[in-house]
Formats: C-alpha cells, structure tokens, sequence
C-alpha cells in the first residue's frame, strides 16, 4: 500500500503555482516536512472545512488553481459539501482524498471507508465530473497531473496506508500561515493587475 | 407570504453598499426575498450550501482571495455552524459576519423554532461573539456596516440577527 507522503513527495513540485489547503492531522504535518511554502495553508481543525475553503478561494480566484488535499474522517464530517462543490463546479479546483480508513492521529479507529463506503462513489454520484481512486504512485501522480491539467472540477481518492508522522504539532505558527497565505494571494492579485 | 419585502431590500441594498461580493446562504422563509435578490443579481456569487457550516469555509476562502462576504442562514443554521465558528474563523481570525435570522423567540408561533429562539443570544455571548439587533428599517444599513467594520478591524465574527420586526409583516386578521 502507498504512504500518502510518498505521493505528497512525487507532486511537491507541481503545487509551486496553486493554491494549496489541507486537512489537519498528518497531512498539515506531512507537506510541512517536504517544506512548507506561502502559497500552501493548513486548516488545523474545523474538520471538514478544507474544501469548502477550496471553494471559496477557486470561486474568487477562477484564474488560479486550488488544490485541497482532504482526508477521509473530514469529508465524512462533510459529505454534502460534496454536493455543494458539485453544484458549482470550479474548473480551477482539484480535490484530493487521502484515505486511509482510520482517524489516524486519534487512536486509528477505523471510519466508514473500512467498512465500505466509497467516497469515489459518493462523489460521483453527488455530481462531480471527474473522479478517481487511486492505490498505486504511478496511478496517483497520473490522476493528480490529469486533474491539474484538464478544466473540469475533479475529485480523486487515494488509498493510502494508515502512517503518518510521530508528532503534529509543527513549528509553524497557525496564524503566521493564515496572515502568510491571505499575503501571498494579495501579492498574486497586485502582480496580475499590473 | 409575509415576510417583508421593502425591509429585505433595504438589508440587500446594506450589504451591497458595504461591499459583499458572496453570499452563502440556506434557505429559510424569513430569507426568501434576499436569497432570490442575491439570484438575481449578477454581481453577486450566490453559494446555496447543503448545510450551514459550509459557509464558513468559503467565507473564509473568500477572505483569502479578498474578496468581501456574509453568510445568510436561519439561527439554527447558526447552532450548525458553531465547531466551524470556533475552530475556523475565532481560531484563525477570520472576519465572518452572519447575517441570522432570529427564529423562535417572541411572537413565534411555530412551535419547532422555540428552543433554537431560546438560546440564540445566550450562545453568541458565550461565544464573544457580538451581535446587533436589525429590527428599525432605517438603522439597518448604519448597523450593517458597522458590524463589518467590527468584524474587519477585529479580524473576528460579528453578528447581526434580523429580527421578528424587520422581517415578518403579520397578515391582518
């Protein structure tokens, strides 16, 4: 089984241009570690949340792409948020599911994913156009470059192994990030203005 | 249906003045007219949400982009969205302003909206969150850019709830 900082390693490059939010937990962690940079903010609890941000940020910004990296136990806390993103349609959004089936900094107790429910499926049938699950890093990064490269909003799933990092706590300021990003994408916003 | 549709544009025409560009909103019948003038308006991102709670992921992804936002929901929307108040906006000082309607207090003739009416005001104080009463028509604007102007100097939510008053024109016997 894949390790979700394996596929967070072969993309890093590719997220230099978008906007980056991801779920708390392992994953804040996780992208922090390959190294944290402006452009990427970490919703530290508010599970959930992370895409509804995503929408909310590629609904103002159409130009600009916005990439949500969600995990399982969050989107199970949202699904209708699902139906929402479905609703709208950002081109310019990619959704990105690790799922691991357990709530994995809590204790690893299994969500719903282990015993079968199917966020591709639920995805899908909430209306989002382009949808994947994904269980290897070749099929990952292929899945991750299609969704960055075509013009539709994408949702895709990986199935990852239940490993994360020892601790979760990073050095990173929560609101150093949030003042950091809201900065990074007005600077954005001035440079393409001129 | 009664529910008054002068005093709903003077709220719309409110939020426009003050910059609102996105509106998330759930439908509720006090809200009616302002969700169909936020459709109807092409310089207005309407967001309809599934749930309440919702609202304060865009409202906050829209902030980030810079963009100027509220959220329309019913105060049980409100009590739906508290983990997300707390744990997004309070946590990382978004300026959220919600724009509530106050269901369920006195006058209230539906019995399903009492309880929500009850603790509504209770809910935001021990919140600290603060909250004005849009009840007076021709204060509604003042009120409304008042709070935004909290909300933004504070980087913190702020409350208005359109009350009874406002809103609900009763029928005459």
């Amino acid at each position: 089984m894949i390790e979700r900082i394996e596929c967070l390693r072969a993309i890093y490059p590719s997220l230099d241009d978008c906007l980056v939010i991801t779920i708390m937990g392992a994953v804040a962690c996780e992208l922090q570690s390959l190294g944290h940079r402006p452009n990427f903010f970490y919703l530290q609890h508010a599970m959930g949340l992370a895409s509804s941000t995503g929408l909310g940020l590629a609904l103002c910004l159409p130009d600009r792409k916005v990439v949500v990296f969600d995990g399982d136990g969050s989107v199970l806390m949202n699904l209708g948020g699902l139906s929402t993103l479905a609703r709208y349609r950002p081109a310019n959004l990619v959704h990105v599911i690790f799922d691991n089936e357990t709530l994995l900094s809590v204790g690893g107790f299994p969500t719903a994913t282990a015993t079968g429910a199917d966020l591709e499926g639920i995805a899908r049938a909430a209306g989002i156009p382009q949808t994947a699950t994904v269980r290897t890093l070749e099929e990952f990064t292929a899945a991750f470059g299609a969704a960055m490269a075509t013009d539709e909003l994408s949702c895709m799933v990986a199935k990852v192994a239940p490993v994360g990092p020892k601790a979760y706590v990073t050095g990173l300021v929560l609101l150093e990030n949030r003042f950091q990003f809201q900065r990074h994408i007005e600077n954005l916003r001035v440079k393409q203005a001129k | 249906m009664p529910v008054s549709q002068a005093n709903s544009r003077a709220v719309y025409a409110a939020l426009k003045s003050c910059g609102i560009r996105l509106l998330s909103a759930l439908p509720e019948t006090w809200l009616v007219h302002l969700i169909r003038m936020a459709e109807d308006d092409p310089e207005m991102t309407l967001v309809r949400l599934a749930k309440e709670e919702e609202g304060v992921g865009i409202s906050a992804g829209a902030h980030f982009a810079g963009v100027k936002s509220a959220m329309l929901m019913q105060n049980h929307g409100f009590l739906a969205s508290i983990n997300g108040i707390v744990s997004f906006a309070q946590l990382y000082r978004i300026p959220l302003l919600m724009i509530v309607s106050y269901r369920g207090h006195f006058g209230e003739r539906d019995p399903w909206q009492t309880q929500g009416g009850a603790v509504t005001e209770p809910l935001l104080r021990a919140l600290g969150i603060p909250y004005a009463f849009l009840d007076d028509p021709e204060k509604v604007a003042q009120r409304i850019a008042e709070a935004q102007t909290w909300a933004y100097a504070s980087l913190h939510p702020a409350a208005l709830l359109l009350t009874r008053q406002l809103m609900w024109e009763e029928p005459a016997p």
